[in-house]
C-alpha cells in the first residue's frame, strides 16, 4: 500500500488541529454532556467540519464535494476518535454519501451534507446485535408508495438525523440478502424514542406502524437494497475501524504520558517492566490495526474484491485492539482512571459503542471466516 | 506502457521462460530449500539451474549493485519481481544468510575491498555464511560476550565459544562478534569474517526439541584471522552487530505472514465451533499483520520507519507464526502428533510446531524487543 502523499498529509495535519483545537472533551463531548444536549454533538462544530470541506470528502468534485474515498475519510475519523468528538461525520458524511450517491437522492441532500446543516442516520439492527441480512421490518406497496412496518434500534444521531436511512423487506423472508429496500424515510415519520448510550451519544430506537412513503424515498432499486446498504455499511466499518484507531491511539498516549508522571515506590511507575512490556505490546497492536484500516479503506476505494474481507479483518482487529487500549489505559492509571473528573474513561465508553457499531468483533470474525469459506 | 509496466512484462516473460516448472511447486520440505555454498549438493538439476538463471541475472540480490552481483533494481521494480516470482509461485532460488544479513551489515559498514571480495560470491550462493552471535554467557545480554581476538600484529587470535550458531557445522564462513577490548562492555566488541574451515574452529550440533539439529555449539581454539577481515572500526562492531540484527528482525518478522495467499481457516476447515472462533480470530490477526508488513516495507522504504521499529515487527510475527502452529496442531488432531511416518511426512506438522518455539527467542526474545520498544518508541524511563 502506498503511504499517504502529500494532499492526504495535509488533510491529516488541517484535521488534527481542528479537532485538538476545537474537538477535545472540554469543549464538546462533556460540555454537551453536562449541559444535556439532547443531539449529543455541536450543531456549530458540524458546521465547521463543512466550512473546512471535510463533509465532502466522499462526495464527487462534480457535485461540489472533494471527491476523494475512504482512505481520506479514515484519517478525519481518527483524529475524531482520538479527540472523542461527537460528530455525525461517520453516518452522514461517509455512510449516508456513499449510501445515496450516484442514486437521485443525491442531489436533494448532498448541498445540506457539504455545509454541515443535513444530518443523516442509518437504521438496520432490530435486536441488541448487529445483523443486516436478518431484517424483518416489512414494506409493501400501497398506492404510490409504500407502508413501513417493524423497528428499529441503535440509529445513532436518529432523533436529530433529517433523514433516516432505513432498509426493510419488500420481498423474501428474514436471512436472505435478496428482497431488501433501503428507503429514504424523512424526519418525523414513525414513532422514536431517544436512547442515551454509555459514551453521551444518542440513538434512537424506532416503531413504524403503518408508516407510508412516498415511491421516491426507494435508495437505489426496490429489491435491490442491499447493494447501498452494504456499500454503505463497509465505508461506514472501515471509518469505524479508523476512528477506533483513533481511540486506541488517544488512550495509550495518555496512558504512556501517565507512566511518565505518576510515582510510586519512588519510582516512576513507567521504569516497572510489568508495565512497559504490556504498553509495548499495545504499540505494535495499534500499529497494525492503523495499518489493517488504511488498508481496508484503501481495497474501497479501489474497488479490489478483497476489500470486503479487509473490512472485517479491519474492523475485528481495531475493534479488539481499542479494548485492550481503554482497559489498560484505566487499568495502569489506577484509581484515578475510575474517576469521571479524568478523559481515560471516556475513551473506554467510546470504544465500547463503536465497537459494536455495524458489527462488532464476533460478528467480523465471523465474517472473515464465512468469506474465506469456513 | 509506463517504464513499470515494461519491467512487469519483461519479467514476466523471462520467468515463464526460465523457471522450471519443478520451482513453481510448493517446498514439501527444508530440504527443498537452495542455501548454497562450498559443499552444497542440488537437491535437483531444476534447483541448480534455477540459480544459475537467477545468478546470472543478478536476481538473488535484485537490489544489490551490479558491480557486487546485483542487479542494481529499484525497491519498485524489486518488488514487482517478487510480486511476479509470487504470482507463479516461483521458489526462492537461494536461502542465504549471507542476502539477508551480512550482506546489508557489508554493503553500509563494509571497506570497498570487502564488498568486491564478499558480496558477489553471497549473490551467486558459492560461500555458505553462518552468524557467530550468541554464546553460553551471552544471549539476551548479547554485549556481554566473551570470545576475544587479540591483536597479534600481523593476525587476530580468536578463542571462545559461539552457542546457537544456525547451520555452523555446513557454513563456509562466519560473521562473529568477538571481544578485542574490556574497557567497554559494547565499545570493545569487533565485528570479524573468517572461514570456518581455519584450523581451530568446530562445531557441534545441538539436538533441539524439534528432533533436528538446526544449531550449532561453535569452538574457536587459537584461530588466526588475517587483520584486514574487521568490519568497520575495531571495538565499533556493535553498530554493525544492531543494524545486522535489525535485518535479522525484519527477516524474522515475516514468519508471521506464513505461507501464500489463503487464510489458515480455508487451509484447515474447522469442523468445531470454538475451534473455528479461535481460527477466526487468528486470521483477523495474520491478514492485519500482513497489511502491516506491506506498510512496513513502504516505510521502511520512504525512511518513515522508526529505526526500533523492526523490534515491534519481529515481536508480533514470531508471536503470530507460534499461535498460527498451535493452531495447525489443534486442527490437525491425532494426525498432528505422528513423529516419523510417511502419512505425517517425517512428523512435518510436529516439528514445524516446536521449530516455531524458537522464533520468539533466536534473533532477540519477545521479552528484549518489547524492552527495545519501551525505550526507543515510547521514551518509558529506565528502559
Amino acid at each position: 500500500m502506498p503511504l499517504l502523499n502529500d494532499d492526504q498529509k495535509m488533510l491529516q495535519e488541517t484535521a488534527a488541529s481542528f479537532l485538538a483545537d476545537e474537538g477535545g472533551p472540554a469543549k464538546q463531548l462533556r460540555h454537551w454532556r453536562d449541559t444535556g444536549c439532547t443531539d449529543g454533538y455541536g450543531t456549530a462544530l458540524w458546521k465547521q467540519f463543512g466550512e473546512l470541506g471535510l463533509t465532502g470528502i466522499c462526495i464527487p468534485e462534480a457535485q461540489g464535494g472533494l471527491g476523494l474515498g475512504s482512505v481520506e475519510a479514515a484519517l478525519v475519523l481518527e483524529e475524531i476518535g482520538r479527540n472523542l468528538t461527537p460528530s455525525p461525520f461517520l453516518t452522514t458524511a461517509v455512510v449516508g454519501a456513499r449510501a445515496i450517491e450516484a442514486t437521485a437522492h443525491a442531489e436533494r441532500w448532498f448541498p445540506g451534507i457539504l455545509s454541515g446543516e443535513a444530518v443523516f442516520a442509518l437504521a438496520v439492527d432490530e435486536g441488541p446485535r448487529h445483523g443486516p441480512d436478518r431484517v424483518a421490518m416489512t414494506a409493501e406497496r400501497r398506492g404510490n408508495g409504500f407502508v413501513l412496518n417493524g423497528q428499529k434500534q441503535f440509529v445513532v444521531h436518529g432523533n436529530s438525523a433529517d433523514m433516516i436511512l432505513t432498509i426493510a423487506r419488500t420481498a423474501g423472508s428474514p436471512g436472505e440478502r435478496e428482497g431488501l429496500t433501503l428507503f429514504a424515510v424523512p424526519r418525523g415519520a414513525g414513532d422514536l424514542e431517544s436512547a442515551t448510550l454509555a459514551d453521551s451519544s444518542k440513538a434512537a430506537r424506532l416503531t413504524f406502524s403503518n408508516v407510508e412513503v412516498d415511491a421516491d424515498a426507494v435508495v437505489g432499486e426496490v429489491d435491490g437494497g442491499w447493494e447501498p446498504l452494504n456499500r454503505a455499511l463497509n465505508s461506514g466499518r472501515a471509518g469505524a475501524a479508523a476512528e477506533l484507531v483513533g481511540v486506541a491511539a488517544g488512550a495509550t498516549a495518555m496512558t504512556v504520558d501517565y507512566l511518565k508522571q505518576r510515582k510510586q515506590f519512588g519510582k516512576l511507575i513507567g521504569e516497572f517492566q510489568a508495565l512497559q512490556h504490556r504498553a509495548a505490546h499495545l504499540y505494535g497492536e495499534i500499529e497494525i490495526a492503523r495499518a489493517a484500516a488504511l488498508k481496508a479503506a484503501e481495497l474501497l476505494d479501489s474497488g479490489n474484491e478483497k476489500a470486503e474481507l479487509m473490512v472485517a479483518v479491519a474492523k475485528a482487529k481495531a475493534a479488539s485492539v481499542a479494548r485492550l487500549a481503554v482497559q489498560e489505559g484505566v487499568q495502569m492509571h489506577g484509581g484515578i482512571g475510575m474517576t469521571d473528573e479524568h478523559d481515560i474513561g471516556l475513551y473506554m465508553k467510546r470504544d465500547a459503542v463503536l465497537g459494536e457499531l455495524f458489527g462488532d468483533v464476533y460478528y467480523h470474525r465471523n465474517r472473515v471466516a464465512e468469506l474465506s469459506s469456513y | 506502457m509506463t517504464e513499470s509496466d515494461a519491467f512487469r512484462s519483461n519479467t514476466r516473460a523471462w520467468l515463464e521462460a526460465n523457471c522450471p516448472p519443478e520451482m513453481r511447486q510448493p517446498m514439501r520440505s527444508e530440504e527443498d530449500a537452495c542455501w548454497g555454498g562450498r559443499n552444497w549438493t542440488f537437491a535437483s538439476d531444476a534447483q541448480r539451474v534455477w540459480l544459475e538463471r537467477m545468478v546470472e541475472r543478478g536476481w538473488t540480490v535484485p537490489h544489490w549493485p551490479k558491480e557486487y552481483g546485483g542487479a542494481g533494481l529499484s525497491p519498485a521494480e524489486a518488488k514487482i519481481l517478487k510480486e511476479e516470482m509470487a504470482r507463479i509461485g516461483a521458489r526462492n532460488p537461494l536461502y542465504s544468510f549471507g542476502i539477508s544479513m551480512l550482506g546489508p551489515a557489508l554493503l553500509k559498514f563494509g571497506s570497498e575491498e570487502q564488498k568486491k571480495r564478499f558480496l558477489p560470491e553471497i549473490a551467486r550462493g558459492e560461500i555458505r555464511w553462518c552468524q557467530g552471535y550468541s554464546e553460553p554467557g551471552a544471549g539476551s545480554d548479547l554485549a556481554g560476550l566473551h570470545t576475544k581476538a587479540e591483536d597479534k600484529g600481523d593476525h587476530w587470535l580468536v578463542n571462545g565459544q559461539k552457542v546457537w550458531t544456525s547451520y555452523a557445522d555446513k557454513a563456509d564462513w562466519i560473521f562473529c562478534l568477538v571481544r578485542t577490548s574490556t574497557e567497554s562492555k559494547q565499545g570493545g566488541i569487533s565485528f570479524l569474517l573468517f572461514d570456518m574451515a581455519t584450523p581451530g574452529v568446530s562445531t557441534k550440533p545441538i539436538l533441539l526439541i524439534s528432533g533436528n539439529s538446526p544449531f550449532c555449539e561453535t569452538f574457536f581454539d587459537d584461530v588466526k584471522v588475517p587483520k584486514d577481515q574487521v568490519v568497520g572500526q575495531v571495538n565499533r562492531g556493535w553498530d554493525v552487530a544492531k543494524y545486522l540484527l535489525g535485518h535479522e528482525r525484519e527477516m524474522i518478522a515475516g514468519m508471521g505472514l506464513g505461507g501464500t495467499g489463503g487464510t489458515l481457516g480455508a487451509a484447515l476447515k474447522p469442523d468445531d465451533p470454538l475451534l473455528r472462533a479461535e481460527i477466526a480470530a487468528f486470521d483477523v490477526d495474520a491478514l492485519a499483520f500482513a497489511a502491516m508488513s506491506e506498510r512496513f516495507f513502504e516505510m521502511f522504504k520512504a525512511g518513515e520507519a522508526h529505526p526500533a521499529s523492526p523490534s515491534m515487527m519481529k515481536y508480533a510475527g514470531t508471536e503470530l507464526n507460534k499461535r498460527r502452529h498451535e493452531l495447525i496442531m489443534a486442527g490437525g488432531g491425532s494426525d498432528a502428533l505422528e513423529w516419523d511416518s510417511e502419512r505425517s511426512k517425517g512428523g512435518k506438522a510436529a516439528r514445524d510446531w516446536l521449530r516455531t518455539k524458537a522464533n520468539s527467542i533466536e534473533g532477540g526474545t519477545s521479552e528484549v524487543q518489547l524492552n527495545i520498544v519501551a525505550k526507543h518508541i515510547l521514551g518509558l524511563p529506565g528502559a
